[in-house]
Order: structure tokens, then sequence, then C-alpha cells
């Protein structure tokens, strides 16, 4: 048995993370691989408010965000053996996974009913705003401000309705009228200007 | 057969933009494309920074739920197995032959994503056992496509238990040589599945049980074939289980 729950040993919850700095979320994953319960609590203390805050932006019905939030967790949890660093950085695999499910969630919903426009439009102001108190993250968010200003308007747009729209990219085609499989192009350009102006990834 | 198309999704893919189908069929292509995997990993670190502004705390409750939640699951072991890389499958062989390394060079590395040869037309009343494999329900294909422009395919079919292969353009094997087929087991042993007839255009139904085989290598043996590969293979099929 861990000791926990609550107070998770060690690490202060003050800084934490967007992008795990001060946390290494590598190391936190390898332990919860191991079963280790204490360093899984660390790691949704310090990921929980980015995964949660991407859920709810896509799916923006607070009590489903919340749903797929925990099914993220419990995923990561599962999968943790999984993480491979040579591949990337923990935050991003946990994003990934995190936005799969938030994609997979709204179109899901969409298959079975249409989305509730009017539940909608009543949830659409939900907190995106209630960033963050983590001053660090500010930096950050500067950064990748910056670097998506370099984007031309039709690759930010496309790469938005994609990544917080959850559409696909033929839907991001009609949605911008472009002509069908140009979206494509236009997300995958839009990305690589990104990483290579954020410098992440390789 | 791989194409700058299949390459052009991979931002789609990075950010979840791609329907089902289109996701089921480059992840075909990324389990044997190196370059695309990389690419996807790098644009997933960029997305993962997109929304970075939109921290939102959970309410503290979900935090139980999640702690209570994993003390019902169990982590999932590490894979032990690279299931898209060509070397783990052969790793014991001994050393490769002139001969193969000529056809291997030869042959080079490309490989695809598939679609069903099937086309769903009315099924005679007797199938052959090719014929079986190509209609079940459950066919899944592995393709590789060769700079020399051959072609080689496996269908597999898990219910029936058998696999064959389908080749297009293939060079003949060397004189004295002929090629062999392997299916290998979850143990990671390699199981003669027969010796490919002497034809560029082919299907050959593969000998033995490929219910739950991990892998289908070709190698070049002496003609007559081998009980056990003697050397490096010049093709080898991951099989997803």
């Amino acid at each position: 048995m861990d000791p926990v729950p609550g107070e998770p040993a060690g690490v202060p919850h003050a800084g934490a993370p967007a992008g795990g700095h001060g946390t290494d979320l590598g190391a936190l994953l390898n332990r919860a691989a191991r079963g280790d319960k204490a360093a899984f609590a660390e790691l949704y203390d310090a990921t929980a408010p980015r995964v949660h805050g991407l859920a709810l932006r896509v799916v923006r019905d607070p009590a489903q965000a919340e749903e797929v939030t925990q099914e993220v967790f419990l995923e990561v949890w599962r999968q943790a053996s999984r993480y491979d660093a040579a591949r990337g950085s923990a935050l991003a695999w946990m994003m990934t996974i995190a936005h799969r499910k938030a994609v997979d969630r709204v179109r899901s919903a969409e298959a079975t009913t249409r989305r509730d426009l009017a539940y909608e439009q009543a949830n659409q102001s939900v907190e995106h705003d209630v960033t963050a108190d983590a001053a660090h993250a500010s930096l950050e968010a500067h950064r990748v401000r910056a670097a998506l200003a370099q984007l031309t308007d039709v690759q930010r747009e496309a790469i938005e309705l994609a990544y917080f729209g959850g559409y696909t990219h033929t839907e991001v085609a009609a949605l911008l009228d472009l002509p069908v499989g140009t979206a494509k192009t236009r997300i995958r350009d839009g990305l690589i200007r990104l990483r290579d102006t954020i410098g992440v990834g390789r | 057969m791989t194409t700058d198309h299949d390459h052009a999704l991979s931002g789609a893919y990075a950010v979840d933009a791609l329907d089902a189908d289109e996701r089921a069929r480059f992840e075909t292509h990324l389990s044997q494309c190196a370059d695309c995997r990389a690419e996807v990993d790098s644009l997933r670190e960029a997305a993962a920074l997109l929304g970075i502004a939109d921290e939102v705390g959970p309410p503290p409750a979900l935090r139980d739920d999640v702690l209570a939640g994993i003390e019902r699951i169990r982590p999932l072991p590490p894979l032990t197995r690279e299931p898209a890389t060509v070397t783990p499958l052969f790793r014991r062989l001994p050393t490769l032959l002139a001969a193969a390394a000529a056809v291997v060079l030869l042959l080079g590395v490309g490989l695809a994503v598939l679609r069903p040869w099937s086309d769903g037309t009315e099924p005679p009343p007797q199938l052959s056992a090719a014929e079986q494999i190509l209609r079940a329900g459950d066919a899944t294909h592995v393709e590789k496509a060769f700079p020399d422009g051959s072609q080689a395919t496996i269908v597999l079919s898990r219910s029936q238990g058998k696999a064959l292969i389908r080749t297009k353009d293939m060079a003949p094997a060397p004189d004295g040589k002929v090629y062999e087929l392997w299916l290998q087991t979850p143990a990671g042993k390699m199981i003669p599945a027969g010796l490919m007839p002497d034809e560029s255009d082919t299907t050959y139904v593969l000998d033995g049980d490929a219910a739950e085989a991990t892998g289908v290598g070709i190698t070049v043996e002496p003609d007559g074939g081998s009980e056990q590969p003697t050397t490096q293979p010049i093709a080898v099929f991951p099989l997803e289980s």
C-alpha cells in the first residue's frame, strides 16, 4: 500500500507545470509503469490542469470533459510502460492520449446524436481562462503564441479547427472553403513550422 | 506503394484529424515507415503545446476517483518486441551469405498500405484455399514494394489460421537457390512454411498454422530448402496480433 493520498511525497505543487519544468514527467511515468502509485499521483498533479484544459476545450461540456480526463489518466496508468522516451517527451505522449480521447468523445457523440447546440452554447464560455496559476506557463505560452503568429492565417485556422475543434481534415477543408485534400497539407505545413519555430521535436 | 499522399497525412494524423478509415490506413503505413513515425512524433511535440494557455484544474474529487480507479487496473507489461522492425525476427540468424546479401541490396525496402484484394464479387461455389483466405472477413494485408518494382503481399486470416503470399514481378532466386517462407511463432521460432514457386507472379498458400504467427519471413536457401533459416531474410512481414 502506498502512503498517499492527498500529499504526494516531495513535489511542490506550486510550480506544476505546463512543460513539465522542474518535474521529470518521464521518470514519474517510468515509476508508475512499475506500479508506483505515489509517482502516478505526482504525475497527475503535474499534468491534470493541462489534460483537463484540453479536454474541456475540445469536449466543451464540463461533465464530459471530466470523464475524458479521468479516462485519460486511467489509460496513462495502464499504458505507462509503453511510453518511449526516445520518441518524445512524456508530456507530448500524455497530451496525445488526451487529445485522442477528447476527439473520439466528440465524434462518437456526434455519431449518435447531433451535438446539442443550445447546450454547447450555454457551456461555451466555460473557464478557458481560469488559467494556470503558474507564471512559468506564461513564458512558454508566450513562445507558443509567438510561434503561432508565424503561421499563415489558413495554417493557424486549420490547425485550431483540427486540434481544438476536433474536425477531420476533410471537414476543415469544407469549413475553410479549401479544396478537398489541401487542409491536410496546411495542417502539416503549419505544424512543421510551429515545431521548428518553437524548437521541439527533431 | 508508399506515396507522398501517405506522408502528407502525418500532420492531420498528429492532431487526430483523420476519420476512422484514414486513421487505420495511416497507422498501417506508420508501422512500416520510420520517417513518418519520426515526423508524427515531432509534430505531436508541437501540438502538445497548443493547449498551453488552456490549463484548468479538474475538480479535486476527480483526483480521488483517478487514484481509486488505478487500484483496479493492472499496468500493461512493456513491449518486449518491436512489432514494426525487421531485425528482431531473425536476430539469431547466422551471418548472411553473399547471395542473400546481393538480393537484399537488390530488393531494399519499401512498404505500403494495403487494400483488400478481393472486390466483393460473388464467390464461386468451390473456393480454393487461397480464395478462402482472400475472402475471409478478417483478412489482413501486409505489402512490401521493392525498389526494383517488384511487390510481395502477405494476406493473413487468423480465423482460418492460414496465410498466403502474392508476388508481382519478383526476380527469380539465384541459380541453385530458392525462396523459402517462414512463419514465426510467438516464441520466436521460425517454422518452415514452404518454398515459393519459381514464378515472378504467383499466389502461394503458406504451409502451417498461421493463427498465432507473429511474422512471415523470406530467405534465400539452397535448392530444396532448409529446416531452419541459414541466411538473413530478404523480406520480413510483421503480423499484428
